[in-house]
């Protein structure tokens, strides 16, 4: 028997070991997210997902889904909520968006646009933060790390080679690279390798393809952030559907 | 030569008069006039107020990002900045772009020239030679010209609009594009684009042409008065073509002294240093180039419209070309030094731009898809490109990393500083001088400053709206005269 929650009163089935995230996507219900990608495990640290389940508030990219479940999340509410903390994103680290090679490619922008977000509305941090260009193919610029993990989750769990790290806690919280000089130029990061293809952000880019793409021609000139994502789902489904196989 | 009004012995003594802002410039900048008890003016000075520090911000940063992020410095040309910083990218890249690429930047620059000069002209200047410098200031401005001269308003709308479209089409966007990249560009024209600038280009070729007419005639009406209203003979600098052409999107360096002799020509621009020093003065916040083999005192030199008018040997497109030549010969060549002309030069350029849109339209590279080249990556590169209000010097070095580890930037407005502060002797003397100060007076100053069509920064488009201020103060430090003109153009003391 196929088990069924409701999100916003849409009957959505699910599969055991799927999140109310991995529900919803593969039914084509988007739940705003930024550090979630289903070719990952998931991670829970940037809270945009939040949904009310059985009047609860709980992360949704890592919540199991359970039979009967009524999801609430697209209301205006939990939008206002979603908006803030991207908008807190925003002030803890420095985007420049107008000088990003980033710009029209990122997620958390595209977040702030989705969420109608005009203004960063609290007070920028302007935190010091590092900038490595040590490697030779990858730029890695900390002030736009919202320290989502899914450099971390990709060097290790795809690229096998644990790169990236985060380090302190709290407020304090840094991605870190796993060498003796904490330079990416002496990892045996490699262009190619996934971690260097999963930063939602402009924090990790290769070198000389900044600005290639004209506008009009960008990820999120093309498509919305709903869209992308919801294709992003797609991508790691098996041929005939969630269920088969 | 600059210095009849820089000998205030006890400048602390004096009178204190601060226009301050400068209105219909870009940006802020305030001037200072030192008067004594009989209203003789003793120092005339003017500042630059903001500083925005941007070669230190852009240290570390990928050089990728650098062209984009240098159009920030400017709202009104930023093109000049995208196309000088790339310029200097393809070196550090070591491609020179393929020609559909040069030609695709040079139609963006063309809409830049257009749509900037026609801003300037339109909005910003002709309320002044239309009116009177002195006339009521309520309508000395856009909405004014408006009123009362409908179709030349009309015009200027409609020629930066062209302008603005074919940034638009090139760049991606009408303000901040990015589709200039080091080593070429990332898109091409699309057809209908083309087409839709190939409907518009005759009426923009027309209006242009008028507008050239209509600053001769106000010239040789008032021949006298432009001729000697703020009038000094100086050196020049721009860019020249291999072949003396005016190209205002790449060349040699050229100057030429106050007698028309050549000081450097065709000097490959990368070298601009061996040529050109900057002098820091503690008064203001824009540094004072001068030519180096004329020294710090005489070295001083004017660009832009004017500049490369005079500069060049002709003009490669027909209708301008007659223009330059007729200009060049009005009233035995007076005309080729004085403050005023550069409204007439700047027209002339503007006619030029469309001419060359004209041409560059019927080519079918502007299509082609081959776009980009690239090479051996150079550590240092310098990017020179005839901005609307001239010469616009870009140079960085990058480390091995490329990461921006210097830059240096000189604009325009930084070549005229000399320049603009000898206009402003020269008009405090001629108008100032012994009189008892009014509004009307007082913006003869601004018109010889707005002539350079000066940037003083990016941050503004205040486009005479900016509230003026004008303080007159005595040897103690006491006020005693006080005029302010408000945003919407009424004066109260
Ligand atoms: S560098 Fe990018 S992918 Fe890695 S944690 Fe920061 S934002 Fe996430
Ligand atoms: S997507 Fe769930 S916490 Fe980030």
């Amino acid at each position: 028997m196929i088990s069924t929650i409701t999100i916003d009163g849409k009957t959505v089935p699910f599969t055991e070991e799927q999140t109310i995230m991995d529900a919803a996507l593969a039914a084509g219900v988007y739940i705003p997210h930024l550090c979630h990608n289903p070719e990952f495990k998931p991670h829970g640290s940037c809270k945009l997902c939040v949904v009310e389940a059985n009047g609860r508030n709980v992360t949704s990219c890592t919540m199991p889904a359970s039979p009967g479940m009524v999801v609430v999340n697209d209301t205006p509410e939990l939008n206002e909520d979603r908006k803030a903390l991207v908008q807190m994103l925003f002030v803890e680290g420095n985007h420049i968006c107008p000088a990003c090679e980033a710009t029209g490619n990122c997620q958390l922008q595209a977040a702030g646009y989705y969420l109608h977000m005009q203004s960063p509305h609290f007070m920028h941090f302007y935190p010091p933060r590092r900038v490595d260009a040590s490697h030779p193919d990858i730029f890695l610029d900390l002030n736009r790390c919202i320290l989502c993990e899914l450099c971390v989750r990709a060097s290790r769990d795809i690229d096998k080679k644990s790169v990236f790290g985060i380090s302190s806690r709290g407020i304090d919280s840094h991605l870190v690279v796993n060498s003796e000089s904490g330079r990416l130029g002496d990892t045996s990061m490699a262009v190619t390798d996934k971690a260097a293809h999963v930063c939602p952000t402009g924090a990790i880019l290769i070198k000389r393809k900044g600005y290639t793409v004209p506008m009009g021609k960008r990820l999120f000139d093309q498509k919305t952030l709903p869209e992308f994502h919801l294709e992003q789902q797609k991508r790691v489904e098996p041929e005939d559907g969630p269920d088969g196989g | 030569m600059p210095s009849e009004l820089e000998t205030a012995a006890n400048p602390e003594k004096l009178k204190r008069i601060v226009i301050e802002p400068v209105t219909r410039v870009e940006g802020h900048g305030k001037v200072t006039l030192l008067l004594d008890e009989d209203n003789r003016v003793h120092q005339a000075r003017f500042h630059i107020v903001e500083f925005r520090g941007f070669e230190k911000f852009i240290q570390g940063r990928p050089y990728t990002e650098v062209p984009v992020l240098v159009q920030r410095l400017c709202g009104i040309c930023p093109v000049s900045h995208n196309l000088a910083a790339s310029k200097a990218m393809d070196v550090i890249v070591g491609a020179t772009p393929p020609p559909a690429a040069d030609k695709l930047r040079r139609l963006m620059h063309m809409g830049q020239m257009l749509q900037s000069h026609a801003l300037h002209f339109f909005h910003l200047s002709s309320p002044d030679l239309l009116f009177g410098f002195d006339s009521e200031a309520g309508t000395r401005n856009i909405a004014g010209l408006a009123m009362e001269f409908p179709e030349i308003a009309r015009q200027g709308i409609g020629l930066r609009k062209f302008g603005q479209e074919a940034i638009r089409m090139t760049s991606g966007k009408r303000v901040h594009g990015t589709g200039v990249i080091p080593g070429g560009m990332s898109k091409n024209l699309s057809c209908e684009d083309r087409n839709w600038l190939l409907g518009e280009i005759d009426q923009v070729v027309r209006w242009s042409q008028e507008a050239v007419n209509l600053i001769k005639r106000l010239y040789g009406e008032h021949k006298d008065f432009y001729n000697s209203f703020g009038y000094y003979r100086s050196s020049f600098m721009s860019l020249v073509g291999e072949d003396g052409a005016m190209d205002l999107y790449h060349g040699g360096l050229r100057a030429i002294d106050d007698k028309g002799q050549t000081i450097f020509d065709h000097v490959d621009y990368s070298h601009y240093g061996d040529y050109i020093r900057e002098e820091v003065k503690s008064w203001s916040y824009m540094k004072f180039p001068f030519i180096r083999s004329q020294g710090r005192e005489e070295g001083w030199y004017r660009v832009g419209p004017l500049a490369r008018v005079n500069n060049c040997d002709f003009i490669p497109t027909p209708l301008a070309e007659a223009e330059r030549k007729t200009f060049k010969e009005f009233d035995g060549g007076r005309a080729t030094h004085a403050t005023l002309s550069f409204h007439w030069a700047r027209m002339i350029e503007m006619l030029h731009s469309a001419e060359a849109i004209r041409e560059l339209l019927h080519d079918d590279d502007l299509l082609s898809d081959d776009l980009v080249n690239t090479g051996e990556r150079q550590l240092r590169g310098v990017g020179v490109i005839e901005a609307p209000r001239g010469t616009l010097i870009h140079h960085y070095r990058i480390n091995e990393d490329e990461q921006i580890v210097r830059a240096n930037l000189i604009v325009a407005t930084t070549h005229n500083n000399e320049a603009m502060n000898e206009a402003i002797r020269q008009v405090a003397l001629q108008y100032l001088d012994g009189q008892q100060l009014t509004e009307g007076l007082l913006n003869y100053i601004e018109v010889a400053i707005r002539a350079f069509d000066p940037c003083l920064s990016c941050a503004t488009h205040a486009l005479g709206k900016m509230p003026l201020e004008v303080e007159l103060i005595d040897a103690e430090g006491a006020r005693i005269h006080h005029l302010i003109k408000d945003a919407d153009g009424k004066h109260r003391a």
